[in-house]
C-alpha cells in the first residue's frame, strides 16, 4: 500500500470568519417544513474568564426525526429519509456571545455494536484562539433515553456530563452554553 | 451498528489547543483531557453539496465588482484528497481573504489600509469529480495583528472544507513560498511536524501561471482517511 500522505493541519478561522462563512440562512433547519418537534437552541460561548465570545461559530449537524442522517452512510432503510431535512447548520455568536438555532428535535440513532445512542445533536465549535475547532455534542436533558447513552455512559463525572445537557426553558426552547475553559468547562470530544 | 473510523492524527501532525505564543488560545483552549470517543454514525457522515444547496460556484473573486481589484492576480488551484490519495468530489470548498493591502472587507477590521472597492475577498467552489478547485484571486497583503508588539500575519487564504464526514471537517489556511513571515507567525508555527505544516504552503508552479495575466500556485488538501485498511485495497 502507498504510504500515507499526511492531512493538512488545522489553522484558526481567526476573527474575520464571518466575510466568508456566515450564512444567517443556515441557522433555521425548519424552513424546508421537516417532519418533528421542532426546537430552539440559545445560548452562549464562554471564555477560561467567563467572558462572551464575541467571534465564535458553531456547526450542527443532526439526524431526522426518526434518527437518520441525510447521508449514504446511513443505511438505516427502515427508517425514512426526510427530504425537508438536511440535517446541517450553522450560527455565529453576537457581540454578547449569544447564538440561536431553530430545528428539530432529532430521534435516537444507532450506536457501536447493538448501543442506541440518545437524540442529540452534533456540534463543532470555531473560533480565534481556537487552532482546531472543538467538538461537543447536545443532548437533551429532559430524554430518558440519555441513561443508556454510551458516550454519556462513558463520562464518570456528573457535572461533566450535565455539561452535554440542553435544558428546556420555556416552551420549545432548550438552554445550551458552551465553556471553553475553566470550572463549568463543556466536555469536548476527541475524534 | 458499526462504521469505517477515520483515522486519527499522528502525533505533532495538527496543532495543539493551547499555544501560549498565539495569546488568543490561552482563555479560548479547554484546561481539561478530551473524551475520546470511537467514532458512530454521528461522526462518519456529515453534510453533502453535490446538488449545490449551498450556492453556486464563485471561483473567480477578481469579477465580482465593475471594476478590477488592485494586486497581484493568481491562480489558485489543487486537489480535495484523503490521506491515502483518493479525490474527495462534490465537497464545497470555502475561500475568504484580505486584499492586496491587508484589509479585510469586515468591519471589525481597522487596519490602516485601503479597502479596495473592487475586492469581496469570498468565493466558494465545488471539488470536480477528480477533488480539483480553481479560484483566481489577487494575492492578499500581509497585515498586523495584536498578538505582540509589531506582529504582522505572513499573505494568507482561508479556506474551509468538509470531505465525508463530520470528522472530517477542516479549516485552515494556506501560505505562500518564501514568506518571511512564516518563521514569526505562531498560528504557521503551531503545528510541531515540519512535514505537516509545509503542507499550508502553496507550491509556486509556472506551468500554471498565464502568460501577461496570472501568476499559478498548486494547492492540494487532504483530509482524513479511513482507519481501516479499505477492503477494495488489493
Amino acid at each position: 500500500m502507498a504510504e500515507k500522505l499526511v492531512p493538512t493541519p488545522s489553522q484558526t478561522v481567526g476573527p474575520f470568519f464571518h466575510l466568508g462563512l456566515a450564512r444567517p440562512e443556515w441557522g433555521d433547519l425548519t424552513k424546508g417544513g421537516p417532519r418533528g418537534e421542532r426546537i430552539t437552541v440559545e445560548g452562549r460561548v464562554l471564555d477560561g474568564d467567563g467572558t462572551p465570545v464575541p467571534d465564535a461559530m458553531i456547526e450542527l449537524w443532526q439526524a431526522n426525526a426518526a434518527g437518520r442522517y441525510n447521508h449514504p452512510e446511513d443505511h438505516q432503510d427502515d427508517k425514512p429519509l426526510d427530504p425537508n431535512f438536511r440535517g446541517y447548520g450553522r450560527v455565529a455568536t453576537d457581540a454578547e456571545g449569544r447564538f440561536r438555532i431553530v430545528t428539530i428535535k432529532p430521534g435516537p440513532v444507532p450506536g457501536r455494536g447493538n448501543s442506541l445512542q440518545a437524540p442529540h445533536i452534533n456540534l463543532a465549535v470555531f473560533a480565534r484562539g481556537l487552532l482546531k475547532h472543538l467538538y461537543t455534542r447536545l443532548y437533551f436533558a429532559d430524554e430518558p433515553a440519555n441513561g443508556a447513552d454510551p458516550l454519556l455512559l462513558s463520562i464518570d463525572d456528573e457535572a461533566a456530563r450535565r455539561s452535554l445537557h440542553a435544558r428546556r426553558s420555556e416552551g420549545s426552547t432548550y438552554r445550551f452554553d458552551i465553556v471553553l475553559q475553566g470550572e463549568n468547562e463543556t466536555v469536548f470530544l476527541d475524534l | 451498528m458499526d462504521v469505517k473510523p477515520f483515522a486519527r492524527a499522528r502525533e505533532g501532525t495538527q496543532p495543539p489547543y493551547l499555544y501560549p505564543d498565539y495569546a488568543s488560545t490561552v482563555k479560548r483552549s479547554p484546561s481539561r483531557p478530551l473524551v475520546r470517543f470511537e467514532h458512530t454514525l454521528s461522526e462518519v457522515t456529515g453534510p453533502t453539496f453535490e446538488t449545490g444547496w449551498a450556492g453556486p460556484n464563485v471561483a473567480d473573486l477578481t469579477r465580482q465588482h465593475p471594476g478590477e481589484p488592485l494586486g497581484e492576480r493568481i491562480i489558485v488551484t489543487g486537489r480535495v484528497l484523503d490521506e491515502d490519495g483518493r479525490p474527495i468530489a462534490g465537497t464545497v470548498v470555502e475561500l475568504w481573504q484580505c486584499n492586496s493591502a491587508g484589509r479585510y472587507h469586515h468591519p471589525i477590521d481597522q487596519h490602516d489600509a485601503p479597502l479596495d472597492p473592487n475586492f469581496t475577498g469570498v468565493g466558494q467552489v465545488l471539488t470536480a469529480s477528480d477533488g480539483s478547485y480553481r479560484f483566481v484571486t489577487i494575492k492578499p497583503g500581509a497585515y498586523p495583528w495584536r498578538n505582540t508588539p509589531n506582529a504582522w500575519r505572513p499573505a494568507h487564504l482561508h479556506f474551509g472544507l468538509f470531505g465525508g464526514g463530520f470528522a472530517t471537517r477542516l479549516v485552515t489556511q494556506m501560505y505562500f513560498p518564501s514568506d518571511p513571515l512564516l518563521a514569526y507567525d505562531p498560528i504557521y508555527q503551531s503545528t510541531a511536524d515540519e512535514t505537516a505544516r509545509e503542507r499550508l504552503i502553496a507550491e509556486y508552479d509556472p506551468q500554471l501561471s498565464q502568460p501577461e495575466w496570472a501568476l499559478g500556485y498548486r494547492f492540494d488538501m487532504v483530509l482524513r482517511g479511513r482507519d481501516a485498511t479499505p477492503l477494495e485495497a488489493a
